[in-house]
């Protein structure tokens, strides 16, 4: 069956983002196929590859990574709310003179289009808000 | 069609579960996860409506078992109650046509 | 291919940034032509009071945007009566034109009949 995901939730402030990241990883496991992970609201900050928590909790930015390239995975942040917040791949930063870009290399940067386009493929979209 | 719906909030703390629970038709599925697993206390006071959502109106009712678990629940949980693990979660996801989650 | 997608929205305006951010993706759906319904409920029912001002915060007005969606073709508006009841509000006085009042009942019949539930 095909899942398109929506994620509101930011990482290391609700267990949302870990529900999300559990249910993605059942979901693989059981032969679903993920069409899209769309980050929304504070869900963006999951992009942030500068994140570093404490060697003992776990990095959650980093598991989005690993599981998005071990089974190629579409995962899209959106661009308007990611923005405000301080997510931007390099091309953002350059276009708007800013010091740095922070977005992690598996995830694209792209609008609610990507969204809508991804649930009218699904058949279940499952919103994960905090 | 059904719905599954998700419930991620306290119910001493909030109204999100009532909301849900006024909305709940038969055939419907209802998980509790995250903090919405308090309300499979018996305390719970949402506990006589979820007692009567799945003896009289056909609403099945899951908490997540992992959450369950890390708030140190699950020995706590109400009868009426059955317990799932992620794998239950994704197979309630497909049996049921849409998903609602309240937060 | 178009889809029958319910928007609930249940938060309040300004004190997060749900419901504005609900709204941009309420609005997005919109111009992909989906086959959209609204419901306000809960304290999503207060996105539709009238006299909102939150200039001073800043930030920007959410009534006036809601009353742009007959314009963009969302014209399935629903307000839960039990929301609005439990708030001491009545349909007449909101910001929004074309709302149609439904008992739970009535909202658990619209949820069974849409393909998607995008919740806010």
């Amino acid at each position: 069956m095909k899942f398109a995901l929506a994620i509101y939730a930011a990482p290391f402030s609700a267990q949302a983002s870990q529900t999300a990241l559990h249910f993605t990883q059942e979901l693989l496991a059981q032969g679903h196929e993920v069409v899209r992970v769309f980050f929304y609201q504070d869900g963006v900050h999951t992009g942030n590859q500068l994140a570093t928590p404490a060697q003992d909790e776990q990095n959650i930015t980093e598991a989005w990574r690993a599981l998005t390239r071990a089974h190629d995975l579409d995962v899209v942040v959106c661009i308007a709310t990611a923005l405000k917040r301080g997510i931007l791949n390099e091309e953002e930063a350059q276009r708007y003179q800013q010091p740095a870009s922070n977005l992690a290399p598996e995830f694209a940067l792209s609008g609610l289009g990507q969204w809508v386009e991804a649930v009218v493929r699904a058949d279940r979209v499952v919103t994960f808000g905090a | 069609m059904s719905t599954l719906h998700t419930v991620n909030k306290s119910p001493f703390a909030q109204q999100t579960l009532s909301s849900c629970i006024n909305i709940c038709r038969a055939g419907d599925a209802l998980l509790l996860i995250e903090d919405g697993v308090y309300a499979a206390l018996p305390s719970s006071p949402t506990a006589e409506a979820l007692k009567a959502l799945v003896r009289e109106r056909e609403v099945d009712l899951f908490a997540l078992e992992p959450d369950l678990q890390a708030r140190g629940l699950d020995d706590r949980v109400s009868g009426w109650v059955k317990v799932v693990d992620y794998s239950g979660f994704v197979q309630l996801s497909t049996e049921h046509k849409t998903v609602q989650s309240w937060y | 291919m178009s889809r029958k997608i319910l928007f609930t929205l249940r938060h309040a305006p300004y004190g997060s940034a749900i419901a504005r951010e609900a709204l941009d993706a309420l609005l997005a759906t919109a111009v992909f032509g989906q086959d959209i319904s609204v419901l306000f409920m809960d304290d999503g029912v207060f996105q539709l009071l009238p006299k909102q001002s939150p200039e001073a915060l800043p930030q920007k007005t959410l009534s006036s945007s809601l009353s742009a969606l007959p314009l963009y073709d969302v014209e399935k508006l629903y307000v839960h009566a039990p929301s609005l009841e439990a708030r001491g509000l009545t349909k007449d006085e909101l910001a929004l034109d074309g709302l149609v009042s439904l008992t739970s009942e009535e909202v658990a019949t619209l949820f069974g009949e849409q393909d998607h539930l995008l919740s806010f």
